[in-house]
């Protein structure tokens, strides 16, 4: 039986809205096949990987501390996919935020006060800013395509970073540890709910979520980033300058993934350490598009993928599953989404098609 | 049909359907061998859907295609071509990196050699008198010469019938004689010519036969030599048409527009430079800008608008004051409103609803923003008020700019900007692909609103649209401008020959004017080139 | 000593160079029919473990080689299915096919970390082969005789053959090409399974040649530089050719300095430094004016005809 695709005269907004579920259910499905035909049980790998840290209310904190950095860094790169600029490179911008931060926090780890963590905060954001201030001057300058400059930096951040570690920033009391020394109380972000790994940063992502929702909704600079992307001929024609958008959404897309960086580096680790980056910033982007760029999506996005971190982590232990395993569902996720993402646009017709039935 | 002659092609009850339109519905009409036939229809017809499905690209829904008395389904291009079906397309499908030789060998279903497809190239072009570089890259080439590689390329084939898809939209009065000379040989030599149109006096010059088009059905029929414009195009348009309500013996205002050496250099490889620029707009005035396609209209209403900044402060006023520093969204609040000529993607956002696309250019003067937050609900009423007052087929404020039919988008687009009452208008294309009725309201619009004061400049390919909206004309020509004439005092073979790039030259244009060999002007394009230098 | 010195620095280039060479051609001629495939990385793992499984299984790096070019033309397949027939965003398709590329790589290849597998043996008799001079030319993996013939093939067919012209017309106007009657999703899917093949077999060598053994994330984005090799290439073979060797002498140069022991930087440097000296050709190569000619027409474009 033929399928064929019939253009809709207007995008569906409940496809818009169904698809992100329709992809997950069929990463779902798809994973339980493949990890039964390895020889897992398929069934109880993908309950242990979606459903197992949803209903189990001990696991809700660590799904938070999980889901903040995803849920900010991704909420910095739809600015830019909505505006077509690709910063795939969130990872490295996220490495420097935290360096940076972490330099602050170095210089100052015999002071205290309030003022210390919000300063980590700021260098945090400069830092993530710097690291995509190099992409956003070749691209407006030079045209310089940013997909592969914002990657390569990725690569050269992460050899700051060991750099960093091996050398000037090691513990001196750390026993030759490739490590900083520990943060200080003024360092650390504070839990907001006692006896619990859920510290500001949680927060702090749902408030990030909104103001970006707020900016990119009712705001003639949101309306700018959206123009940008889809028609940009047509932003000319409204009088929006094509560079400075794409400096405005680099900028903010490093600011949000250097703040993160930050945020983690003064929550989880309390430290600086070289397993740092553990890929936040690639899952960011399954999560902006799962997210459909929508910063609100985004939170739920950010809370479906962290389920699957947590949920690897236990399918790990409790069924043997290799670590990859979570990986592969994330991506999966997002080829699943791209491919149904055609609803949106098209209507799947079956049986023959016109022509056919006229023959 | 006698059994002697059946009909090169025929199309019996021929229907297509698309979602929401029916493109074609029940044509048919038969071409026989040797006869020139035209295909005449308003845009939006029906015409482009039914040489698709001649040339296989496309399939009908119902109907049949006969070809020399048998019936044929036509798969692919390939098997038109194989069929002796040429095809010329109105946008040509054209690979402007690639050389001329590697655009016809594209075209071709066999695989010649390089040096065996060149030789028969130029046995061909000496045939019929054409001249073509086969090395030359086509974005070096004019459009005239564009053409021409498309017409070879459908020659080359030896065509049994050769589809002309409005084939004189680009070019001058005189490429259009030796056009006209060319298409004749053929027929003589027995080939059949589908010839679509929309212009009258074409038909009437060159068809033997004539089948109507109008919303996809068949219309009529008639040889156009018998029939007068009037009654043709009434057939066409389906009613009288209606004239544009202008009051005579107006009077103008002080100069509101003024333009003053305007100068742009040439940007990337496919743009054309403007030298020297200069007219002047009075309150009240329309000034009709004419030329063929890719002449420099497309920079001269960006470099109007402000989208390209123009480096002369002093090129460009409104009143006493200055624009040319100004980029666009100032030049917006100043009075100078734009409406570029592609609809989709710069005049307005194919997938935003027509509220933002309000916002995209009226926030300022409208106050659909303030102090960087969006005002949704005034923006909402003021794309009501434009659907309203420009009677926009739209189901609301809502919808996509995408799901308004071509002349509706552009009604609104027009709407967004005279709404705004701007005292500087400058449209591109005002009425490019636009159905008979949404032409006359737009047209109308533009009357109404010089009446009010505004000063309006329109750029236009269309010479019976400027002659009509207009009280100065002038043309473009390589980036260059002639000076402004007034409409009713200037000949049309005049405007012809500034079309085609003899101006300034007053003994070129007389020479030109009185030369029986016209073939000349064809086989030099580089008369406005050489020029312009 | 001077010389020996000299020929296993030569060796070392080729070693190098081939890989990204061949990912890099593929990826050249996906992109000349106007298809942009970000998922070279994640296609050259599938082929490093694919190829490097099938080895230890069956013995033969032959059928190892092949299954490597096999299994990446079908994920390249899948990004094609997105792309092409679900007109997809090809950015976001070909990340994702390089996540997916990452996990299936390290989920597959799990059980074959630390094991070997054979090797290809030498093409030429060993006279010439082993050769302490004649080596250069005779004593090389058949895949780097192979992706210098490719080079070649692929240089001819873009320049001389029919069927070259009708990719690069597809790539350049697609809307023309289709109204003149050529299939361009056809073409497309041709010229994106290609890539992947080449893909693949460039990763191939990583664990079958050159390391050989498997390793997580082995290729360590090589996949990336290929693809702005092709950019540095401004979409020519031949310059293609000059750029991936270019780049094998500085990573080889690096490497012998550092054994030599010249610590003249920290190691991190040195191991940023492609990835450094990339972004900054890249620019460099931006600054030429008209290079954006170059580049196919279509390149990113989803295509969606009316039929």
């Amino acid at each position: 039986m033929p399928i064929r695709l019939e253009k809709r005269r207007e995008p569906s907004r409940s496809m818009l809205y169904a698809t992100p579920a329709i992809a997950v259910g069929l990463t779902m499905l798809t994973g339980a096949v493949i990890f039964t035909a390895i020889g897992y049980n398929g069934f109880a790998a993908v309950w242990e990987i979606f459903v197992s840290p949803l209903i189990d209310p001990n696991r809700w904190q660590d799904l938070g501390v999980k889901a903040a950095p995803l849920i900010i860094i991704a909420v910095g790169l739809s600015f830019g996919f909505r505006a077509n600029v690709w910063n795939i490179g969130a990872e490295g911008q996220y490495i420097m935020g935290a360096l940076a931060g972490t330099g602050v926090a170095l210089a100052t780890w015999e002071m205290s006060g309030p003022w210390i963590l919000p300063l980590m905060c700021v260098a945090g954001m400069l830092g993530g800013m710097a690291w995509a201030a190099v992409p956003a001057l070749l691209r407006t300058r030079l045209g310089v395509n940013e997909i592969l400059t914002t990657l390569m930096l990725t690569y050269v951040a992460v050899q700051v970073l060991y750099y960093l570690m091996n050398g000037p920033w090691k513990d001196p009391m750390g026993f030759n540890f490739p490590q900083t020394r520990l943060f200080n109380e003024s360092q650390l972000l504070p839990t907001v709910i006692p006896q619990t790994l859920v510290h500001l940063g949680v927060p702090l992502a749902g408030v990030i979520a909104v103001a970006a929702w707020f900016v990119m909704t009712r705001t003639v600079f949101g309306f700018q980033i959206r123009t940008v992307g889809r028609a940009p001929a047509a932003a000319r024609h409204a009088g929006f300058d094509a560079n400075r958008t794409v400096w405005a959404s680099l900028m903010i897309g490093g600011g949000l993934a250097g703040l993160a960086g930050v945020f983690e580096a003064a929550g989880p680790f309390g430290q600086m350490v070289p397993q740092f980056p553990v890929g936040y910033g690639f899952t960011a982007i399954i999560v902006a598009f799962l997210g459909r760029l929508h910063p609100l999506g985004i939170v739920l996005a950010g809370i479906v993928l962290a389920v699957t971190y947590i949920g690897g982590e236990t399918a790990q232990t409790r069924l043997g599953l290799p670590d990859a395993a979570a990986g592969l569902f994330q991506a999966m996720t997002l080829f699943f989404l791209l491919a149904t993402d055609v609803l949106v646009r098209y209507r799947i017709r079956f049986g023959a098609d016109a022509k056919g039935a006229a023959a | 049909m006698t059994m002697t002659a059946p009909p090169r092609i025929e199309l019996d009850g021929v229907t297509k359907a698309f979602p929401g339109v029916l493109a074609n519905d029940r044509v048919s009409f038969a071409v026989k061998p040797g006869e020139i036939h035209a295909l005449l229809g308003e845009n939006g017809a029906g015409k482009s859907t039914l040489v698709k499905m001649i040339y296989g690209i496309m399939q009908p829904d119902a109907g049949a295609i006969r070809w020399n008395g048998a019936p044929v389904t036509v798969a692919t291009p390939k098997a038109a071509r194989g069929m002796g079906v040429g095809m010329v397309f109105q946008h040509f499908s054209l690979f402007e990196a690639m050389t001329v030789l590697e655009n016809i060998a594209l075209g071709m279903d066999e695989n010649l050699g390089r040096r065996a497809l060149e030789a028969r190239i130029r046995a061909v072009m000496a045939e019929y008198g054409l001249t073509l570089d086969p090395h030359r890259v086509v974005t070096t080439l004019s459009v005239g010469e564009r053409q021409r590689i498309e017409i070879v390329r459908a020659l080359l084939l030896k065509p049994k019938l050769l589809v002309m898809d409005e084939p004189t939209s680009v070019l001058t009065p005189q490429e259009v004689a030796l056009l006209f000379r060319t298409l004749r040989q053929l027929a003589a030599g027995g080939c059949s010519i589908l010839y679509i149109s929309h212009k009258l006096h074409e038909i009437k010059e060159l068809c033997d036969h004539a089948t109507i088009l109008r919303g996809g059905r068949v219309v009529g029929a008639c040889t156009p030599a018998r029939e007068s414009s009037k009654s043709m195009a009434e057939l066409m348009i389906g009613g009288s048409l209606k004239q544009i309500a202008k009051v005579e013996g107006r009077t103008f205002g002080a100069p509101k527009f003024t333009v003053q050496g305007l100068s742009l250099p040439k940007i990337g490889d496919f743009g054309t430079a403007l030298s020297g620029i200069s007219f002047s707009v009075r309150q009240g005035e329309i000034l009709g800008i004419a030329g063929v396609a890719g002449n420099g209209q497309n920079e001269l209403l960006l470099a109007l608008s402000g989208e390209i900044p123009t480096s002369d402060p002093n090129a460009v006023r409104i009143g006493n004051a200055s624009l040319a520093a100004v980029a666009i969204g100032a030049r917006r609040r100043a009075g100078l409103s734009a409406v570029p000529e592609e609809r989709n993607g710069h005049g307005a956002v194919p997938d935003f609803s027509l509220t933002d696309n309000a916002i995209l250019t009226a926030r300022d003067r409208m106050g659909l923003a303030t102090a960087g937050i969006l005002s949704t609900g005034r923006a909402r009423d003021y794309a009501a008020a434009v659907i309203k007052g420009f009677a926009v087929k739209a189901t609301g404020p809502e919808a996509l700019a995408e799901s308004l039919s071509g002349g509706n988008l552009q009604k609104y687009i027009m709407g967004r900007e005279i709404m705004q009452t701007p005292e500087v208008l400058v449209v591109s294309q005002p009425t490019w692909g636009v159905d008979a009725g949404a032409a006359a309201a737009i047209h109308q619009a533009l009357v109404d609103l010089a009446a009010r004061g505004s000063a309006i400049v329109v750029i236009s390919q269309d010479l019976d649209e400027l002659l009509a909206l207009s009280d100065g004309l002038a043309v473009i020509n390589q980036g260059r401008l002639s000076p402004v004439m007034r409409v009713g005092e200037v000949a049309i073979d005049e405007i012809g020959l500034l079309m085609g790039g003899v101006h300034g030259d007053p003994k070129a244009t007389a020479k030109l004017a009185h030369d029986p060999h016209i073939k000349d002007v064809y086989d030099t394009p580089s008369i406005g080139a050489a020029h312009a230098h | 000593m001077t010389s020996v010195i000299l020929v296993s620095m030569i060796m070392s280039i080729v070693g190098v160079s081939t890989p990204i060479l061949l990912a890099a051609l593929g990826e050249l001629v996906a992109e000349k029919s106007g298809v942009l495939n970000l998922g070279v990385e994640g296609m050259m793992l599938i082929g490093a473990v694919s190829g490097f499984a099938v080895t230890y299984l069956t013995g033969s790096p032959w059928l190892g080689v092949i299954a490597a070019g096999a299994c990446a033309t079908l994920s390249a397949l899948m990004f094609g299915y997105l792309t092409l027939s679900l007109t997809s965003n090809q950015v976001a398709t070909g990340l994702a096919l390089t996540i997916f590329g990452i996990s299936l790589s390290s989920l597959v290849g799990e059980s074959f970390v630390g094991l070997t597998v054979p090797s290809f043996g030498a093409v030429f008799p060993a006279g010439l082969s082993e050769n302490p001079t004649l080596r250069l030319i005779f004593g090389h993996s058949p895949v780097v005789y192979f992706s210098l013939v490719m080079t070649w093939a692929v240089w001819h067919f873009l320049t001389n053959t029919r069927g070259g012209l009708i990719l690069r017309a597809v790539g350049e106007n697609d809307y023309s090409a289709h109204s003149i009657g050529y299939s361009v999703i056809a073409v497309r899917y041709a010229a994106v399974a290609f890539g992947g093949a080449m893909a693949g077999i460039a990763g191939s060598y990583y664990s079958m040649v050159l390391t050989p053994m498997w390793a997580e994330q082995l290729t360590a984005g090589r996949g990336w530089i290929a693809l702005a090799l092709v950019v540095f290439s401004v979409w020519r073979p031949v310059r293609l050719f000059f750029g991936a060797y270019l780049f094998g002498l500085v990573m080889t140069l690096e490497l012998q300095s550092k054994a030599a022991g010249f610590n003249f930087a920290p190691p991190e440097f040195m191991a940023a430094l492609p990835y450094l000296a990339t972004v900054v050709v890249l620019a460099l190569i931006s600054m030429k004016k008209r290079r954006a000619m170059a580049a196919p027409a279509c390149l990113g474009r989803p295509f969606k005809p009316a039929t």
